[in-house]
């Protein structure tokens, strides 16, 4: 009986000891990546053509992401059309149809949906190729030819991403919006006029379209933190960047989401 | 070099589609004019009750949108609530007797200010007060007085 | 100080711990300039490690690490990737960028550290890829090459801003009877030709001891024992001579340490 406590009270200290080391990873990691973010954004450059590494992360990300991302805009758009357009009509506005597509594109769905798409297209694919470079050593590699590996292929790819997003974002909505038009205007019959006057009387360009732009900067930066951040933390094994990938886009759609509600609450919540 | 090129081409497409694509949203969805700098001044009014007003809800001469509502808070003096509105600069000719009330735009539609002009020569100023006002129609109380009367009737 | 001219490494006191394990326990080891210094032992005991302990990649716990004169942990980021120019580095893969011709490999440091025209860089690629023997493979891509090749293109980029030493990682692992054949030579010839100093870290015993001038032995976190290859061979320490000869089992034991067999069965049954 006394062994059986004794087993009973070292398990349940082995148990607060995981626990103890697993926060305190946590919490280093956490410290780690702000670290790292300082060095990569901060660092001077030093090099000459950061330019052209710009322009080629700029290209893989966000023009590469460009299709995904109208598509769904156009789908996304169309739809709201018909779901608000069934369900304005039984109360006979449905002319207000516009502004609710307009509305929901601008304030949540336009970032939200890119920033999510985002970081299943070019999130974890930023992860991967970071992490690969790792794996094959060629970060340390760079790092001993005299090259901080943060400059040379971290900063690029995370101000690319951080540019990318709110472009991005920006030809969703548009495209959501004349995807909407397009479903309520000319199938569904509603009198154009008044589909983009209703729309522009309530859409008021400081409180939804910039804070739509502002909502899809901040899902830029944490979503390309998020991973440059765990490509350059990978373990370095094939399994390591598998784990990294997922990671990536886990965390950075709970991080869209969580600071979505935050955000939305801050500008719209009247708080 | 032939690649390097299709890419500045590419994302110099790409951000240019990003910008017209902002530039589409100003205009087109949010109707916002060029010529946006319009200065506007404050004029302020007590209600009895303000209903289901907001900041942010317009603010109306014969239907027409001429400002907004800047803040809604109760004044411990007055004691009553104390609405702040942004009117445009344009529309400087409101008398000081004019009437602001908050009325609702349809059946269940969102609630506003609507001002009826008065006959005074004095126009109201940056910092002015409406004195006039008509609280909002507060459905229990409409239904309220509708019963009583149909009592009053029956008897 | 006429010792430090003697060795342009100079390893004292070294104590390196990694997840509570000494991978190194007060470790001095002396490498000598000109020379080629193979550092062998048992895989996992960390010679890897110390290749990047001396590449400052990774910071000791205790000791001193002295580079041509500058001590490494104390150094600053910036000084640090000053220190590092001097040095080449061959990692076990060859950690060429993928995204880069051969010839832009070779070339990556001269653009990054040196102002060079275009044609003297031309000049000092094609000289360096000549002198591995692949000059006619500079346009092709990394995943184009084989591995040996790779690791070819590897050394020359290493060398291309002729530094005063070469560490190689393992540089023998996985290679085709020809393709070491070329590496043996390879790493005898640069050394002799350029003046550098190269330190080999390796497992493989014939192969090293053919070309090294001083081998250093290490394992159980500690030197075992050191000398010139002869010495070493005929050395009557039976740890050295357990891994000289490659025999399965001796001082360093062939059970990774574990509590007594007998114990750990029979806890089996209390559970």
């Amino acid at each position: 009986m006394k062994r059986q406590r004794l087993d009973l009270m070292t398990s349940f200290i082995t148990f607060l000891r995981r626990l103890g080391q697993s926060g305190i990873m946590r919490v280093e990691s956490i410290g780690r990546s702000g670290v790292f973010l300082l060095l990569a954004i901060f660092g001077r450059s030093g090099f000459g053509s950061r330019y052209q590494l710009l322009l080629q992360q700029l290209y893989s990300i966000g023009v590469l992401s460009l299709v995904i991302i109208s598509v769904s805009g156009l789908f996304i758009g169309m739809v709201l059309g018909l779901q608000g357009y069934n369900i304005l009509v039984t109360y006979g506005s449905e002319e207000a149809v516009g502004q609710m597509v307009a509305l929901t594109l601008l304030r949540e769905l336009g970032p939200v949906v890119t920033a999510l798409l985002y970081a299943g297209r070019a999130g974890s694919a930023l992860t991967a190729e970071i992490g690969l470079m790792k794996v094959t050593e060629q970060l340390s590699s760079m790092e001993m030819i005299g090259v901080d590996p943060l400059k040379r292929i971290v900063a690029p790819r995370f101000w690319a991403g951080f540019i990318s997003m709110p472009l991005l974002a920006a030809i969703f909505s548009v495209i959501g919006i004349y995807g909407g038009a397009m479903v309520s205007v000319d199938w569904l019959g509603i009198y154009e006029g008044s589909f983009w006057s209703n729309m522009q009387q309530s859409v008021n360009f400081a409180d939804d379209v910039c804070n739509g732009v502002i909502k899809s900067l901040v899902f830029g930066f944490v979503v390309t933190w998020i991973a440059v951040f765990q490509g350059y933390d990978t373990m370095p094994t094939s399994e390591g960047i598998s784990r990294a990938t997922t990671r990536t886009v886990v965390y950075s759609s709970l991080a869209v989401l969580g600071l979505d509600f935050i955000l939305t609450a801050v500008m719209f919540g009247e708080l | 070099m032939v690649r390097m090129r299709t890419v500045e081409i590419s994302v110099g497409v790409f951000m240019l589609a990003g910008i017209f694509a902002l530039i589409l949203l100003a205009l087109r969805v949010s109707g916002l004019s060029i010529q946006t700098a319009q200065t506007t001044y404050h004029v302020h009014a007590f209600f009895d009750h303000i209903g289901g007003l907001k900041v942010r809800s317009k603010v109306a001469i014969s239907g027409v949108n001429v400002g907004k509502v800047v803040s809604i808070s109760y004044d411990k003096t007055e004691m009553r609530a104390k609405v702040v509105m942004e009117i445009d600069s344009q529309v400087n000719n409101i008398p000081t007797d004019s009437t602001a009330a908050i009325l609702t735009s349809g059946l269940l539609g969102e609630q506003y200010i609507g001002i009826t002009l008065g006959g005074e020569e004095k126009t109201l100023q940056e910092g002015g007060e409406i004195w006039n006002t008509q609280p909002a129609q507060i459905l229990e109380d409409l239904i309220g007085k509708f019963l009583q009367q149909s009592v009053k009737e029956v008897e | 100080m006429a010792f430090a001219s003697d060795n342009i490494v100079e390893i004292n006191g070294l104590t390196f711990r990694r997840s509570g394990r000494a991978i190194y326990d007060n470790v001095t080891i002396h490498i000598p300039r000109g020379k080629v210094t193979a550092i062998m032992g048992p895989s996992g005991t960390g010679k890897t490690t110390l290749l990047r302990l001396i590449g400052a990649q990774l910071k000791p716990d205790a000791g001193d690490i002295i580079v041509d004169g500058h001590s490494i942990p104390s150094l600053s980021r910036s000084d640090l990737f000053k220190v590092r120019r001097k040095m080449g580095m061959l990692f076990q893969s060859g950690a060429l960028f993928t995204d880069l011709s051969v010839y832009e490999n070779v070339a990556f440091p001269l653009r990054v550290h040196t102002q060079l025209p275009e044609a003297m860089i031309r000049d000092v690629v094609l000289m360096k890829l000549h002198a591995v023997g692949l000059r006619g493979a500079r346009d092709l891509m990394p995943s184009e090459l084989s591995g040996g090749m790779s690791r070819r293109v590897a050394l020359a980029r290493a060398i291309a801003l002729d530094p005063m030493m070469i560490m190689y990682d393992e540089p023998f692992v996985g290679q085709d009877p020809i393709a070491m054949g070329v590496l043996v030579q390879l790493i005898r010839l640069l050394n002799d030709a350029l003046n550098l100093t190269s330190i080999v870290v390796s497992h493989d015993v014939h192969e090293a001891a053919s070309i090294a001038d001083y081998i250093y032995v290490v394992g159980d976190a500690s030197v075992l024992g050191h000398g010139a290859p002869d010495e070493l061979m005929n050395s009557t320490d039976d740890r050295i001579k357990q891994f000289m000869k490659g025999l399965p089992d001796g001082p360093v034991p062939y059970h990774y340490p574990a509590q007594d067999y007998r114990q750990d069965l029979l806890m089996g049954e209390v559970l």
